[in-house]
C-alpha cells in the first residue's frame, strides 16, 4: 500500500503514521523516490534533501515510539527557496544566491521542524519572487504537472507543482501579490496567504516588506489550516508580526456556510475574465448559496489602480531590499574587479536577471529626488483607498469570493517578454496584499484539461472563514482531489 | 578676519547611544573588539534577517529632548537611507527622515560678550551608525569591520544660530556635557562616540539671505571643530573677495594639514531615496511614557550651576567648571557635605589641586586615587588650623600618590602646624635676632619686609607654623 502514500493529504497521512499504518521513514523514502522519477521533468525542485529528510524521518519515529511528537511529527514538505535554511543552500531562484547558505534558519522553517516536519527539499520559484510564471528563475521554469508546455504560476511555482504532482503533500509559500494563490489556481492545489503580520517574515529573503507574506500550498484546506497552526504567532525577530491568539484553525473548518454573507465584486466579472474560467466561479458560487452563503454584490471602485499601485510599492521595496546583495559579504561577485564601482555592476549585473533588473531600476525610478511625490508617495495613498474599499466591503460581507486568475495557466513562453500582461495575472490577488487581508485559492473547475482556482478574500485576522468557507466548497465539489494523468 | 561678513554654523552632532546593545539587533556595542566580532546577522544585513528597535534608545532620546525643552513626536518613523558602500551592508542605512523623534529644542551658550543666547536645535533622530573601512596595510584591497554596523546615534542638528568657531565649540561642549549628565552618552571623542559636521556659510553683514554652505564632515575633537571651521570662514571669505564663488560641497576636515578640502559636490551627492522602512512600526510614544522618562531627569548642568551659585557662593566661572560633567559636581558636593571647610576653599582646592592632577595624569574624576571623603578630611585639617593651606598641597600629594589619610600623612611627616604661642613666640625672638638691619628698616617704615621676617620663621619651623599667629605676633614684637 505504500507506492499510493503520495495520494494521500498531509491530514490522512497523519492519521496512517498515528495508526502506526507505515513510519515516516516509508513515507519519506516513497516521496524521495517520486521526486526522483518525476522532478527531472517537473524541475520544481531546487535542491532535493534526500539524506537530510531520512535523518528527520528517523528522529520523527524515533520521537513518535518515544511518544514525545509535534502535530506534523513524521510528515513531508517542502519548502519555498526563499526561505533561508540552516546547511542548505537558499538561492531565491538567482544566480545571486546559486551557491549561498544561510547560517540560520527561517522562523517558518524552525516551527515547522519543531512541529516534526521533515522537509524533501527546497523549491524552483520566480527570481526573488518577481514574477507569475517560473520563468524568471535562474534555474529555469517550473513545468505544470498538467500540461507540461504551460507554466504553473509564480512566483510559488515549484511549490504549487510539487504539491499538484503529489511530490510532496504540503508546500511552504510566500505571496506578495499573488505568489501562493496564483499558481494554486493554475495547479489545481490550494494556496493560502495570511493577514499580513500573521506568519514571521524572519528569514524569508524579502522582496516588499510591506507586502510580502508566508503562506502554504496543499491538497486540502483541511492541510493548509493544519500547517497555518504551526506557522502562525507572534515572532519578536519580526516587528510586522502581531501579537493576535493564534485560533484552532482546524476547529474553525466545520460550522455550517448558513448565512455566510459571500460578496461578490462586479467588477470582478469585468473584460480580461476568461470566459469558462468565470463560468466555473459562478457555479461555484452557487454552490456555496445552496449551501446557506448568502451572495451579495460587492464593489471595489478602486480595484484597476491595484496593479499599477502594486508595480510602484514593490519595485520601491525590492530596489532597497535587493541593494545588500553587493558581493561584498556573500553572493555572487564578479571575479577580478577593477574597482569598487566595477564589484557592484558586475556583481550585481551577472548576479540578477532581467525581471529583477526591471524592478530594481523601476523602483529606483520611483523613489528618486522629483519623483517620489508623484509615485511612491501617490501609491501608497492609493493603496489607503483600496484597503478602505476592502473595509467598506467587509462592513456588509463575511468574504469576498472571485475568480484567482484571469485565466487558467499560460504556455511557458506566451508572456515573458511582455510583462505588462504577465503583471495582470494578478489582478485579482493584488488587493488582499495591498491591504493586508488573508486570501485563499482553492480548485472549482477545469477549463480545457486545466484547473481554475476560486478565490477568498477575508477581513484582517479571518482565515477561520475562508478556510471554513473553502473547506465546505471541498466536501461538495472534490475538484481538489482531482490529479494530474502522469501524477496518480 | 573681515568684519564685513558675517559667518552662519549650524552643527549635526553625532552622539553614539550607552547602550549594550545595538539599535536593531542584539550584538554588543563595546568599544575595541576584534574586527567583525561583535556583528550578528542582522548588522552584517544577511538575507532574510529584520531590525528590531532596542526600546532603550526610544528612552534616551526622549531624555534628552526633554533636556533641550524640545517637543517629543508622538510618532516618528524611521526611514531608509539608500546609498552603497562597502561598510553599509544593507546597502541603506536606517534613520530618521520626516518624521523625527525630537524637534524644536534649544539650549543656551555664553556669547562673546558674557551673555546667555539661544542656540535652537531643528531636530534629533535616531540612526544606525555604519560599519568602517580599513585601508591601511592591506595591499590592493579594503577591510571591512562591521562591528560599528548598528550602533545606536543621536543625530542633533542645530539650527544655523552660532556666528563663529567660539560659538560652534561652546555649543558642541554644552551638547557634549548634556549628553553626559544624562547618562545617554559616554562622549567619548577618541572612540568616535561624540562627533559633529558643521555646515558652515558666510553673508555679507546684514544681508538676510544665507551664503552658499558647506559640510565639513567628521570634526571629531573640540579643537578640530574651531580650527576646521575658521580655515572654511577664510577660506570662503578669500574666495568670495577674490571675486569666486562658493559652491555647496562636502569638505573633509585634514587635521595634519589644518585644512579642508573637497570630497564631493552637490552635482555628485547621492539621491538617497529616502522612504518609511516597512520592516519596523512607527515609534509611538504616549504622555505616561514621556512622564516616566521626565522622572528619571538628573538636574541639568545650567540648573546645577545656578545652584551651585546660589547655595554655595561660587564665583560663576567656578560653578561653571565644577558644573561640567556630572561627577564632578556630584564629587564637590560630596566633599562640602563632609567638610567642616568653606566651600570656596572646596571649590579653590577641587579646581586648582585635583583637576590640575587629574589633568597631569590623565584621569576622568571617577578614577582620582584621592576620594571626596579623603579630600573633606585634608580640608577639615586645615579648617582646625591642623595644617597650613601650603602644608595641605604636600599633604594632597602625598595622598595622591597613596600613603593614606590626610591624618596618617600628618602624623608620618611630622607636619603638625605650630600652634603654641611660646614656641612661636621663641622662633620669631631668634630671628629678630638675627636679622637687626632689617628690623630697622622695617621699623623705618618698610612695611614690606613683614613677608620676609614670615618666611624665615616659616623656614626654621619647617613651614608648620601657623601662619596667622605668627603674622600676629610679629606685628606686636615689630611695633
Amino acid at each position: 500500500m505504500s507506492q499510493d502514500l503520495h495520494a494521500q493529504t498531509l491530514t490522512q497521512l497523519a492519521v496512517g503514521l498515528e495508526r502506526g499504518d507505515f513510519s515516516s521513514v516509508e513515507l519519506t523514502e516513497a516521496l524521495l523516490d517520486r521526486v526522483a522519477a518525476h522532478d527531472q521533468s517537473l524541475n520544481a525542485f531546487v535542491t532535493v534533501t534526500a539524506d537530510a529528510a531520512r535523518a528527520a524521518a528517523k528522529r520523527a519515529d524515533a520521537a513518535r515510539a518515544a511518544g514525545d511528537i509535534g502535530v506534523l511529527n513524521g510528515l513531508p514538505l517542502v519548502h519555498k527557496d526563499i526561505f533561508c535554511t540552516k546547511s542548505v543552500l537558499t538561492t531565491c531562484g538567482s544566480r545571486m544566491l546559486e551557491n549561498f547558505v544561510s547560517p540560520y534558519d527561517a522562523t517558518v522553517v524552525e516551527r515547522l521542524a519543531n512541529a516534526g516536519a521533515v522537509v524533501l527539499g527546497k523549491t524552483n520559484m520566480d527570481e526573488f519572487a518577481m514574477g507569475s510564471s517560473n520563468e524568471t528563475s535562474y534555474f529555469g521554469p517550473v513545468r505544470n504537472p498538467w500540461n507540461p508546455d504551460c507554466s504553473p504560476g509564480g512566483s510559488s511555482g515549484g511549490s504549487a507543482a510539487a504539491v499538484a504532482a503529489r511530490l510532496a503533500p504540503a508546500a511552504t509559500g510566500t505571496d506578495t501579490g499573488g505568489s501562493i494563490r496564483q499558481p494554486a489556481a493554475l495547479t489545481g492545489t490550494v494556496g493560502l496567504k495570511p493577514t499580513y503580520g500573521r506568519v514571521s517574515r524572519y528569514g524569508m529573503i524579502a522582496f516588499a516588506s510591506s507586502l510580502d507574506q508566508a503562506g502554504v500550498i496543499t491538497r486540502s484546506s483541511e492541510d493548509a489550516a493544519l500547517l497555518l497552526g504551526v506557522m502562525a504567532g507572534f515572532d519578536e525577530r519580526d516587528s510586522t508580526s502581531i501579537d493576535h491568539p493564534v485560533p484552532d484553525y482546524t476547529a474553525a473548518l466545520s460550522g455550517s456556510l448558513k448565512g455566510l454573507r459571500v460578496g461578490v465584486v462586479r467588477q470582478h466579472f469585468d473584460e480580461g475574465l476568461d470566459e469558462q474560467c468565470a463560468a466555473a466561479v459562478r457555479e461555484s458560487l452557487a454552490v456555496l448559496e445552496s449551501q446557506g452563503a448568502i451572495l451579495t454584490d460587492v464593489d471595489l471602485p478602486n480595484l484597476d489602480l491595484s496593479v499599477p499601485t502594486y508595480y510602484v510599492v514593490a519595485p520601491a521595496e525590492c530596489s532597497s531590499n535587493l541593494s545588500r546583495f553587493d558581493g561584498v559579504r556573500y553572493g555572487h561577485r564578479a571575479k577580478d574587479p577593477d574597482d569598487l564601482f566595477d564589484l557592484y555592476c558586475r556583481s550585481r549585473g551577472e548576479g540578477f536577471g532581467a525581471e529583477v533588473k526591471r524592478r530594481i531600476m523601476t523602483g529606483t525610478y520611483v523613489l528618486s529626488a522629483g519623483y517620489y511625490d508623484a509615485y511612491y508617495l501617490k501609491a501608497q495613498q492609493v493603496r489607503q483607498l483600496i484597503a478602505e474599499d476592502f473595509r467598506t466591503a467587509f462592513a456588509d460581507v463575511d468574504v469576498i469570493a472571485g475568480p484567482t486568475s484571469p485565466t487558467p495557466a499560460f504556455k511557458l513562453g506566451d508572456k515573458i517578454d511582455d510583462p505588462i500582461t504577465m503583471y495582470l495575472n494578478d489582478i485579482y490577488t493584488i488587493g488582499a496584499n495591498l491591504a493586508g487581508l488573508p486570501g485563499m485559492s482553492t480548485p472549482c473547475g477545469f477549463v480545457d484539461g486545466l484547473p481554475v482556482g476560486l478565490h477568498l478574500v477575508g477581513p484582517h485576522w479571518g482565515e477561520e472563514t475562508i478556510l471554513r468557507c473553502a473547506h465546505h466548497y471541498e466536501q461538495l465539489s472534490n475538484w481538489h482531489q482531482a490529479c494530474p494523468e502522469d501524477y496518480e | 578676519m573681515s568684519s564685513s561678513w558675517e559667518v552662519v554654523i549650524g552643527l549635526e552632532v553625532h552622539a553614539q547611544l550607552a547602550t549594550r546593545s545595538k539599535i536593531f539587533s542584539g550584538a554588543s556595542t563595546a568599544y575595541g573588539a576584534e574586527p567583525n566580532t561583535q556583528a550578528c546577522l542582522v548588522d552584517l544585513g544577511y538575507p532574510g534577517v529584520l531590525p528590531v528597535l532596542n526600546e532603550e534608545v526610544v528612552r534616551m532620546a526622549t531624555k534628552f529632548g526633554l533636556a533641550v525643552n524640545a517637543t517629543i513626536a508622538r510618532r516618528s518613523v524611521f526611514a531608509r537611507k539608500n546609498y552603497f558602500y562597502p561598510d553599509l551592508p544593507k546597502g541603506y542605512q536606517i534613520s530618521q527622515y520626516e518624521l523625527p523623534i525630537v524637534e524644536h529644542g534649544e539650549l543656551f551658550i555664553i556669547d562673546a560678550d558674557g551673555n546667555d543666547k539661544r542656540i535652537g536645535i531643528t531636530r534629533a533622530h535616531l540612526e544606525e551608525d555604519a560599519g568602517k573601512s580599513i585601508h591601511e596595510g592591506l595591499a590592493k584591497s579594503s577591510g571591512i569591520d562591521l562591528n560599528r554596523a548598528g550602533t545606536p546615534l543621536l543625530e542633533i542638528v542645530s539650527e544655523p544660530d552660532l556666528r563663529s568657531a567660539k560659538e560652534a565649540v561652546a555649543y558642541m561642549r554644552k551638547i557634549h556635557a548634556l549628553v553626559r549628565y544624562l547618562g545617554i552618552s559616554d562622549g567619548n571623542m577618541q572612540e568616535g562616540s561624540f562627533r559633529c559636521d558643521a555646515n558652515v556659510s558666510v553673508r555679507p553683514r546684514g544681508q538676510e539671505e544665507l551664503g552658499t554652505r558647506s559640510e565639513l564632515k567628521n570634526l571629531n575633537s573640540f579643537r578640530f571643530v574651531e580650527k576646521a571651521i575658521n580655515f572654511e570662514i577664510e577660506r570662503q571669505i578669500e574666495l568670495i573677495e577674490d571675486g569666486g564663488e562658493v559652491v555647496q560641497e562636502t569638505r573633509l576636515y585634514d587635521s595634519d594639514k589644518d585644512e579642508t578640502r573637497s570630497m564631493r559636490s552637490k552635482e555628485e551627492a547621492n539621491d538617497y531615496r529616502y522612504f518609511p522602512d516597512p520592516d519596523l512600526l512607527p515609534v509611538e510614544i504616549d504622555a505616561a511614557f514621556v512622564d516616566a522618562v521626565r522622572e528619571t531627569l538628573p538636574e541639568l548642568p545650567d540648573a546645577k550651576q545656578q545652584r551651585f551659585i546660589k547655595e554655595y557662593g561660587l564665583r560663576v566661572d567656578d560653578a561653571d567648571i565644577l558644573t561640567n560633567s556630572r561627577a564632578l559636581a556630584d564629587y564637590f558636593e560630596a566633599v562640602v557635605a563632609a567638610t567642616q571647610g568653606k566651600t570656596q576653599g572646596v571649590a579653590n582646592f577641587v579646581i586648582g589641586d585635583l583637576l590640575g592632577a587629574l589633568n597631569r595624569d590623565g584621569f576622568d574624576i571617577e578614577q582620582s586615587p584621592v576620594t571626596a571623603s579623603d579630600l573633606a578630611g585634608l580640608l577639615d585639617r586645615i579648617k582646625d588650623n591642623t595644617i597650613s593651606g601650603k602644608i595641605a598641597k604636600e599633604v594632597f600629594d602625598a595622598m595622591w600618590a597613596g600613603e593614606g589619610t590626610a591624618d596618617d600623612i600628618i602624623e608620618a611627616r611630622g607636619l603638625r602646624q605650630i600652634t603654641d604661642s611660646s614656641a612661636i613666640e621663641s622662633v620669631i625672638d631668634q630671628v629678630i635676632a638675627a636679622n637687626p638691619g632689617q628690623v630697622a628698616e622695617y621699623k623705618a617704615g618698610k612695611d614690606k619686609l613683614i613677608g620676609f621676617f614670615v618666611g624665615q620663621v616659616m623656614k626654621e619651623t619647617g613651614g608648620k607654623a601657623n601662619p596667622g599667629q605668627v603674622n600676629k605676633i610679629l606685628k606686636e614684637k615689630l611695633s
